[in-house]
């Protein structure tokens, strides 16, 4: 869901971009106090990863297709703040170096895939690992849970971004994107199991680090 | 088995999926399809620069491998940017005297 530029207006630009900024002010001082030797190289493996699994495209229905977006494994594997970090230096590059996602929009691409879905399934996932058994199936559900409210989130900002730039109506843009995005978020919260379920296999240990 | 190796591993991977890459689907996405449908897409701007834009490395005519070789480099830069701004940030950390 990379916004191209030319979509958005200047005031959506520059209020999107401002609240990006902030945000990644604040997590680089929250992980700046909270970050241990484990989770420098982690923090590299999941950029390279998400950056890997977004290229990944998987059709559904209706001639269109979804990507992963990542901000929910960041979530759930290392922290919400670490997150920003990861998800904001992945949709960076992939505006500078491979034209994915306008230059301009990257301030709204980063607040609604790196900022917004973060910490969406951040808070999904402590909720539902609450309420459900303490079991593996209770953290799986809650991981794919995670995965689908994040995009679902991520699409319902991005459309608020396009209506308030005068794009469509939020009454029109909003419920297209939805509707699409509940279909895209279903490979969102099966890769998001899949993987947490493989990390829960390998190194059970990397779910219990502190969260940054 | 090692942290360091583990996270290898996952890089690994990422590196496998990056090759797998040129299977991906190369319908619209769920944003463009949208736009489509409600006839702003052809608002969308191209980008001033073009490095390497839509994942084809310049230089390389086979479009398979051009996408291949741009999701390795892009893997790889990736890692090294988030481990040195991992490696940056936890400097501050030992650095900055404890309050």
């Amino acid at each position: 869901m990379h916004i191209p530029d030319g979509f958005l207006n200047v005031p959506t630009l520059a209020a999107t971009g401002v609240i990006s900024a902030g945000t990644i002010g604040v997590a680089v001082k929250v992980a700046a106090k909270k970050i241990g030797e484990k989770q420098v190289p982690l923090m590299g493996m999941l950029a390279a990863f998400i950056f890997a699994a977004q290229m990944l495209n998987f059709p559904v229905a209706g001639g269109t297709s979804g990507h992963l977006i990542g901000a929910a494994l960041c979530a759930i594997l290392i922290g919400p703040w670490a997150g920003v970090i990861i998800m904001s230096a992945v949709l960076s590059a992939q505006a500078l170096i491979f034209q994915d996602g306008g230059l301009a929009a990257l301030g709204a691409n980063i607040l609604n895939m790196g900022i917004i879905a973060v910490f969406g399934s951040y808070f999904i996932y402590r909720l539902l690992t609450k309420i459900l058994p303490e079991s593996r199936r209770g953290k799986l559900s809650s991981a794919a849970m995670a995965g689908w409210t994040s995009v679902m989130l991520a699409a319902l900002a991005a459309a608020f971004e396009l209506s308030s730039s005068g794009a469509s109506p939020f009454n029109v843009v909003g419920p297209a994107m939805l509707g699409i995005h509940a279909l895209i978020g279903i490979g969102e919260g099966l890769i998001t199991m899949l993987v947490v379920s493989a990390v829960m296999a390998s190194r059970a240990d990397v779910l219990q680090m502190e969260r940054i | 088995m090692s942290f360091k190796k583990w996270w290898l591993i996952g890089l690994g991977l990422a590196l496998v999926l990056a090759t797998l890459s040129p299977l991906a689907s190369g319908s619209p996405d769920g944003l463009q399809k949208v736009a489509e449908q409600q006839g702003f897409s052809g608002t969308a701007t191209q980008s001033q620069f073009q490095i390497i834009a839509g994942y084809l490395l310049p230089g390389i005519h086979n479009e398979t491998l051009s996408k291949i070789v741009a999701g390795w480099l892009g893997v790889g830069v990736m890692f090294a940017a988030v481990y040195g701004i991992g490696w940056l940030i936890a400097r501050k950390k030992h650095s900055s005297p404890s309050l």
